[in-house]
């Protein structure tokens, strides 16, 4: 039950920094290729190109979300203080693009749908999950003892989890304003090379995001043990 | 061992929330979210479809869009190919309204058979395509706010 002493496992794999500049090179990239080489659509002219940062900023959203969970569930099961510091850098980092993709989503329904906001299930149902994360990471900021901040938002995190299958499926299980995924059948290639270079952008910034973020949380943890260790009587001066 | 337990406690914990969360989603909600109604859909509720809240959601009937520009002043019909319901709403639709989309009005439904939108909106599909050859999207989409007489 003691928690583990600091620098047990030793200082973090830094993110390469080459992968920084890789991800945001990359997405600048992307955004000027994919805007630039893809027509108008037919019914709702350049508003069309919203899809390509909205629906990878869902994308990423999941996946995080889904790292969370793995994390999670690690953490509970080998009580590895890592993997609650990967939990908490992936909800982070999920709960960004979690809101970016609410927002993008209502710049974009403004005009096309008439309204910013419909209490849809879909729209319900993300606003629901960015929620929760929001909830997940104020919740590690009040507890104090950090094992049992761990077991739980490791329980916040495994419930936040179970949402995003929900969101993937609400468009199909209820009628809602949202409309339903679009297969590559449904858009012209076009659209698709735009939406699936997006997709590895984002996923590269997402990744590069939670190293960074884990690589910090992973320094704050040993500062928070040594502290821990001074106030217990000056365990090694 | 005390580790143990806490362990067994926490899975046992968070099993409960799992178990009692996809109920409360599946069970609980399935049946009663229901975000519009169809045309068929309310007017088979009869009497007690009448001066509720609601939304309406089908297609906007082709040809049945009158639309008074000076007095901000929209009658359409929506149908789900079975029933049909007039609507009314006062102010500008969406830029995307037109002949044949897919929408849903909020409102309520009036004695005198005709729906009172006070919200219209209009429901894009997931396909995305490149305007023909020769159409510019830029017409098209000045072209969807124009009088439906065309």
């Amino acid at each position: 039950m003691s928690p583990a002493p600091s620098g047990q496992f030793g200082p973090p794999k830094p993110a390469p920094n080459w992968l920084g500049w890789l991800a945001f090179l990359f997405f600048i990239f992307v955004q000027v290729y994919s805007v630039l080489t893809s027509p108008a659509d037919a019914m709702m002219g350049h508003l069309q190109k919203n899809m390509y940062v909205h629906v990878p900023a869902a994308w990423v959203t999941f996946g995080a979300f889904g790292v969370v969970l793995v994390a999670s569930l690690y953490f509970l099961w080998k009580d590895d203080e890592r993997a609650d510091l990967l939990a908490a850098s992936a909800a982070e980092v999920g709960s960004l693009f979690c809101g970016l993709t609410l927002v993008l989503g209502m710049l974009w329904g403004r005009p096309t749908w008439g309204v910013w906001w419909s209490w849809d299930a879909r729209l319900t149902s993300t606003l629901v999950l960015f929620l929760i994360f929001v909830g997940y990471l104020s919740l590690r900021s009040f507890v104090e003892d950090p094992h049992r901040r761990g077991q739980w938002s490791a329980a916040v995190g495994i419930l936040g989890a179970i949402n995003v299958p929900i969101v993937w499926m609400s468009v199909q299980w209820w009628r809602t304003l949202h409309q339903i995924q679009s297969s590559p059948r449904g858009l012209a290639p076009e659209y698709l090379r735009g939406l699936m270079l997006n997709l590895a952008a984002f996923t590269l910034l997402t990744i590069w995001f939670i190293w960074r973020r884990y690589e910090a949380a992973r320094y704050e943890r040993a500062a928070e043990h040594a502290a821990q260790a001074a106030a217990l009587g000056g365990y090694n001066g | 061992m005390t580790t143990k337990k806490t362990k067994w406690g926490a899975l046992a914990a968070v099993g409960v929330l799992v178990i009692a969360f996809g109920w409360l989603i599946y069970g609980g909600l399935d049946s009663n979210v229901v975000y519009f109604l169809t045309p068929k859909e309310l007017l088979a509720k009869g009497a007690e479809g009448y001066d509720k809240p609601m939304r309406l959601g089908g297609q906007v009937k082709p040809g049945s869009v009158v639309w008074d520009e000076q007095k901000l002043d929209l009658r359409f019909a929506v149908t789900d190919g079975t029933g049909e319901i007039k609507v009314h709403s006062k102010g500008a639709p969406p830029q995307m309204f037109k002949d044949g989309q897919g929408v849903v009005v909020e409102g309520r439904y009036g004695h005198d058979g005709v729906f009172k939108s006070t919200s219209v909106m209009v429901k894009h599909s997931n396909e995305y395509k490149a305007p023909a050859k020769g159409e510019r999207p830029s017409d098209m989409y000045k072209s969807l706010m124009k009088s439906p007489a065309t």
